[in-house]
């Protein structure tokens, strides 16, 4: 793909979870995920390939390479042993998308109705959203590279709704899950 | 399309919101106790003013969290919004 | 025939390159810059149209977005065929293809224009006066024939294959307009640092200044320093310039709409390329720079092709260079006609005369005029025109003589120019819900008090002239920086040389013109002699008068017509022009397009197609779908030859004698987590939950606060702390909705939390005999049988190596299974299971079956069975309720008096008395055959299917007192009579359950 044009990939598989919780809950997570999870409102933290993105003010989605999956679940239940929390593997609830390239913030808002203008979603900026008739989480992972997470059934929609949005911008990327 | 300053995450459009009604009825502790009058009037009456109003909003496609506003419903400009169990702001 | 009116060398056109178009079948030439209009009028061509109600010959009366006469039909094929669009606004290109409209057969020769003689038969308020009886003539005559006569062109008959696209941006400040004054401001706001979105409806930027002849600005030409700015803006990276894009509306917290059109005007267009986009703006600021719209002069005849803007005819010399004509009137009440009439002078077009309606003529134009040698008469009024496709005399008399038309001296010519002064627009400072002032000096409607973050500059507010609108402009785009956060903004200064604009102007009918066909609204056909008909007849509110008249309800919301029309009433009931009031000012300003509004959500993406794990299983083994909100659920599987009713015959007898697979992932599902998850479980559904052991499911009931039922589904207890809840598909977001109101606004100190898991799992229900057979083979970790894993057990395990959330749940009746894996495993393990299932004659069923064998049980659909208003008790579910429980989400309702009063409807079963018959969902019951209408039924029939099992048609009904008629004959309508059915128990089949441990 060349670098001037934008850009539409399908992400790996995950391991992904949702926690939520009191405060020494989260605080233990934190600990043993290796990212302390962050209390800013719509921000992410990344350390090497996890990381966690604040969703709500007690809601928070925890990304790992799949192959971590089982055995960091484990860890994160017996971390927070004894504080109220929940924690609930969704892995496979929901897939990523990685919207990329000089043209990601036009094509976005081609369905999504937030100011994408890095002064008002700089990186590592993080939250629920829609794009146009699906629920999103949109995440900006670096300068000109958003991540998508978008539930299963709705991954379709929105893959073809970026498609259509990326086609006056250059030749046309590899269709999802092909 | 409204903008509304979600009291966790700001300024978002009208879109990611769902309305949620009058704000500040508080369910009765023992319903049990209520009288069928005063039950229905739990259930059914709302003050609907021309004017300020105060409802309960979600940021359904946000962070999720339910919250109150001050609406004027004349001009339909949101004058405050505030969270759950915070006390209703005085604008004067 | 077409002459050639093309000046030698004048204007923005490139003539170079000649561009073919044709129009209604006859072709002609243009060039690259032209409009339609004015490429007709170059080739000699004024007649357009035919008016509304009239057919009256009409001609291209302006130059732009107000142009009420000239709207053709543009085809480039009959999928792209676009009626109704302004010859003025439409780009030429090659091989444009055009055609008029509401004319048959031909424009020069049209029928319907008899009605132009008949038209004292016409009055304001014709159709209501006309068209009220008998009623039944509207829908076979009166309508067909209104819209055969009274066109506005026709839809074309394919689907639009074009794409459309949305874009949502923001910017600090929006300015709209980029002429003058809308280019100053969008410098200010750039050079201070703002985020600027600069949009113009033209093709070209520049508005006033593309007509501009020998100003010059900052030492240079218009035209230079137009492009030198233009350039300047489209290199600031933080500047969008959107020409070609209308701002057709503004609405609530500066969210203005903008229809960007891409390919409108290119021969071949990109196919990369939307045709149109629409812009949803949220701007800080707002600066509204739309100009200004001369307003036509009322008098007799003012309508025929010919009869032009003054202002107008000097766009089409200067930037299209075009003569609109070889001999022209003028007749104005404002200096700004002296301006185009010495221009075209200049041009060689000959001046007859100048009529100024004003007592005296003075001020540098007129004087700039008679130095020039043109005959300005001051005190001078226009009577009528001559000419029947073309205006070929004007007549003139002096004002004093009004009263004698005799006195009117016809003079020859094939052009009027007429000028009535300027109205400011203000349409989309109207929209945003500003308050209009009437300027008294002005005698216009200026913008008021603000409500929104904008202003206006410029024209658009009043002030006329090109220095003053630039000034106007800077200042504007500094202030809107400012108020953006931009404290540093300067607004440039301009040093202008320009002739100045001049003053005058008129709201009303000239003297005399009463009597005559003198039009106000060009579009709608209305005369200054309807308006005061209408007041005559009682209608004083403009609100009214509009409606009577139709004056300014026609596609252009009377741009040229409004300020006359309020005029002229104001004249008739003798109040000054403030206190007729203004009607309101509606979206779009000018109109979009269908397609930009629908914009990507058509097609596949009309609305999201959800499907689940297992669709491209279903797909391949031939399901046929149905739509269950916006998932695709498999509703039957067709063997070859098979219709739906015999492929869910032998689906059902594949479940109830062998085993049945069936995709059940679209249930809702939640996980509820906590140390306080049992507690919120039994404040939020009527069941009682406390004693339900980890590993043990239940049928779960959730009420609204009003005792109705909401949803249902099975429950399972995954540990303590943990529960594993099921919802309808339709009410997974609804259910969940509801239990975060009450968890977040209710009981904030409960420590449990809800996450949605629809999506997490597929859910792969084994249902039949053999259902524990077929998977005994599969899981591990679990033991299924019987005593280890009764009748509504969940367990965790593996399944294939997958894990599995292995829930023993029937919905069927029989012996059954629902296995939960990981989504992405879903369709492997279905494959695994359909596998171990063939010795057993495992067959896939889908919804269709689903529903036939939950009815023979006389289990509930939520929604089919319920519609809101039924309680536990009205559908036999009490049972369900904890009776013990304190308080539970509805519980107080149930208790009201109106839920407990007998006669409310019940559920039972319908047998009709003939087997075979099968009853329509939805009928009415009726006690007795013969009842008279009107009369209340008893219910309604909620469920009606074939039960292959059964042999026989079976149905479940919502019936008064239901319980208490078992036994009784009642009768369900039909579309020919009412058929006898017994009311009997909705449990049709294996009311013991003994099935659902029969192996």
């Amino acid at each position: 793909m060349p670098p001037d044009r934008a850009a539409l990939a399908r992400l790996p598989a995950a391991s992904r979870f949702i926690l939520r919780g009191k405060p020494a809950a989260v605080t233990a997570a934190g600990n043993v995920f290796g990212i302390g999870l962050p209390e800013q409102a719509c921000r992410a933290a990344v350390a090497a390939d996890r990381a966690a993105l604040w969703l709500g003010p007690d809601e928070w989605l925890l990304l790992a390479p799949e192959s971590e999956g089982a055995e960091l679940g484990a860890t994160l239940a017996r971390a927070m042993a004894g504080a109220a929390h929940s924690l609930v593997d969704v892995s496979h609830r929901q897939i990523a998308i990685e919207v990329s390239g000089p043209n990601a913030e036009a094509m976005l808002n081609a369905g999504c109705p937030l100011d994408l203008d890095p002064g008002a979603f700089p990186v590592g900026m993080c939250t629920r959203t829609v794009l146009a008739k699906a629920e999103i989480v949109l995440w900006r992972t670096m300068p000109l590279c958003f991540r998508v997470e978008v539930s299963r059934s709705f991954a379709a929609y929105v893959w073809r709704l970026l498609e259509g949005a990326s086609r006056e911008f250059g030749p046309q990327p590899k269709r999802c899950g092909e | 399309m409204l903008l509304i300053v979600c009291p966790y995450c700001g300024e978002r459009p009208e879109i990611e919101f769902s309305y949620g009604g009058e704000a500040h009825l508080v369910r009765p502790k023992d319903p049990a106790s209520l009288g069928d009058a005063e039950w229905a009037d739990y259930l059914y009456a709302r003050s609907n003013p021309k004017g300020v109003h105060a409802e309960r909003w979600r940021h359904t496609h946000g962070c999720a969290r339910f919250f109150n506003a001050l609406r004027d419903t004349l001009s339909d400009r949101f004058l405050a919004t505030y969270r759950i169990g915070e006390q209703r702001p005085d604008l004067a | 025939m077409s002459a050639n009116f093309r000046t030698a060398e004048d204007g923005r056109i490139d003539r170079s390159r000649p561009l073919g178009f044709r129009f209604d079948e006859r072709s002609y030439q243009g060039f690259p810059g032209d409009t339609l209009a004015s490429a007709l009028l170059a080739n000699g061509v004024h007649l357009v149209g035919r008016s509304f109600k009239y057919h009256r010959p009409r001609g291209i009366l302006s130059a732009g977005a107000d142009e009420p006469n000239a709207l053709v039909a543009v085809r480039r094929d009959e999928a792209r065929y676009t009626p109704n669009l302004r010859a003025t606004q439409v780009e030429l290109y090659q091989g444009l293809s055009a055609e008029s409209q509401n004319r048959s057969p031909s424009l020069a020769f049209d029928i319907g224009a008899v009605n132009d003689r008949l038209s004292r038969f016409f009055p304001a308020g014709f159709y209501y006066k006309t068209f009220m009886w008998p009623r039944k003539a509207w829908e076979r005559w009166y309508e067909p024939w209104i819209r055969a006569m009274a066109g506005l062109g026709r839809a074309p008959t394919l689907p639009d294959p074009d794409r459309y696209a949305n874009r949502f941006a923001h910017c600090d400040v929006l300015v709209v307009g980029a002429g003058p004054a809308g280019l100053a401001a969008a410098l200010s706001a750039a050079e201070a640092g703002a985020r600027v979105i600069l949009c113009d409806e033209q093709a070209e930027f520049g508005g006033s200044l593309l007509a501009e002849s020998d100003a010059t600005i900052e030492g240079k030409p218009a035209a230079t320093w137009l492009a030198e700015t233009v350039a300047l803006l489209a290199l600031k990276p933080r500047v969008t310039l959107l020409p070609r894009t209308t701002a057709f509306g503004y609405f609530a917290y500066n969210m203005v709409g903008l229809a960007e059109r891409l390919t409108e005007h290119l021969a071949e267009p990109d196919p990369a390329l939307p045709r149109e986009r629409l812009w949803q703006v949220r701007a800080r600021e707002v600066v509204l720079a739309a100009g200004a719209i001369e307003r036509p002069l009322v008098f007799p005849g003012n309508d025929r092709p010919g009869v032009m803007l003054a202002d107008a005819t000097r766009t089409y010399l200067n930037r299209y260079g075009v003569k609109c004509g070889s001999r022209a009137v003028v007749v104005t009440a404002h200096d700004a006609a002296y301006r185009a009439a010495l221009e075209l002078h200049r041009a060689g077009v000959a001046i007859a005369a100048i009529a100024d309606l004003r007592t005296a003529a003075n001020g540098p134009l007129p004087e700039a005029a008679r130095a020039a040698g043109l005959p300005v008469r001051p005190a001078t009024t226009i009577t009528g025109t001559g000419g029947r496709l073309r205006v070929t005399a004007a007549s003139l008399a002096p004002l004093a003589a009004e009263s004698d038309r005799r006195g009117a001296e016809p003079l020859t010519c094939d052009l009027v120019l007429m000028s009535g002064g300027f109205t400011p627009s203000v349409h989309l400072f109207s929209q945003s819900r500003g308050k209009l002032r009437f300027d008294g000096e002005l005698a216009a409607y200026v913008p008021g008090h603000s409500v929104q973050q904008e202003r206006s500059a410029g024209a658009c507010r009043g002030v006329f002239g090109l220095a003053a609108a630039l000034a106007d402009g800077a200042a504007a785009g500094e202030a809107a920086a400012r108020a953006a956060g931009f404290s540093a903004a300067r607004a440039r200064s301009f040093a202008c040389h320009a002739s100045g604009f001049g003053t005058g102007g008129i709201r009303s009918v000239l003297p005399n013109a009463h009597g005559a066909k003198a039009f106000v609204d060009f579009q709608n056909d209305v005369t200054a002699d309807d308006l005061v008909l209408a007041t005559r007849e009682g209608f004083h509110s403009i609100e009214h008068v509009k409606r009577y008249t139709t004056t300014g309800m026609a596609t252009d919301q009377g741009k040229t017509s409004n300020m006359n029309a309020l005029g002229i009433v104001s004249e008739a009931l003798g109040k000054p022009i403030p206190e007729i009031g203004l009607t309101t000012f509606r979206m779009p300003y000018t109109p979009v397009s269908f397609g930009i509004l629908a914009g990507p959500s058509r097609d596949e993406l009309f609305d999201p197609v959800r499907t689940t794990p297992i669709h491209d299983w279903a797909t391949a083994h031939g399901a046929v779908f149905e739509d269950v909100g916006q998932w695709k659920r498999a509703r039957y599987f067709p063997a070859p030859g098979e219709d739906m009713e015999r492929a869910v015959a032998r689906e059902c007898r594949a479940v109830r004698q062998s085993t049945g697979i069936f995709d059940a992932s679209t249930l809702g599902k939640i996980e509820v987590v906590g140390p306080d998850a049992v507690e919120f479980m039994n404040r939020i559904y009527v069941n009682a939950w406390s004693r339900l052991g980890a590993g043990r499911c239940r049928y779960g009931l959730v009420l609204r606060e009003d005792g109705f039922i909401a949803d249902d589904g099975v429950v399972g207890r995954l540990a303590e702390n943990r529960f594993h809840v099921t919802t309808t598909t339709g009410g997974a977001t609804r259910v969940l909705a509801q239990m975060e109101d009450y968890l977040q606004t209710e009981w904030p100190e409960l420590e449990v939390w809800l996450t949605s898991v629809t999506e997490q799992w597929a859910v792969i229900a084994v249902q039949g005999p053999r259902s524990r057979a077929v998977l005994e083979g599969l899981v591990e970790g679990i033991d299924i049988a019987s005593r280890a894993m009764p009748h509504m057990s969940v367990a965790e395990g593996r399944i294939r190596g997958v894990p599995t959330r292995l829930f023993r749940v029937s919905y069927t009746g029989e012996l059954g299974f629902e296995v939960n894996v990981p989504a992405d495993y879903g369709r492997a393990v279905w494959e695994e299971i359909f596998e171990a299932g063939q010795p057993h004659g495992i067959t896939p069923y889908g919804t269709e079956t689903m529903h036939v064998l939950r009815a023979e049980k006389g289990y509930i659909v939520v929604g089919q069975e319920t519609d809101g208003t039924a309680t536990p008790d009205d559908v036999g579910l009490t049972w369900a309720v904890g009776k013990t429980k304190p308080d539970f989400v509805g519980k107080r309702s149930l208790a009201r008096p109106a839920m407990r009063a007998p006669g409310r409807k019940q559920l039972v079963g319908l047998l009709t008395e003939d087997p075979h018959f099968l009853l329509e969902e939805g009928a009415q019951i009726l006690a007795a055959p013969n009842q008279k209408a009107p009369t209340k039924p008893l219910g309604h029939v909620t469920s009606s299917y074939r039960s292959a099992t059964l042999g026989r048609t079976i149905a479940l009904a919502m019936i008064a007192g239901g319980r208490d008629r078992m036994g009784e004959m009642l009768y369900v309508t039909t579309a020919e009579r009412p058929v006898p059915a017994k009311v009997t128990s909705p449990v049709f089949y294996d009311p013991e359950g003994a099935r659902l441990d029969a192996a």
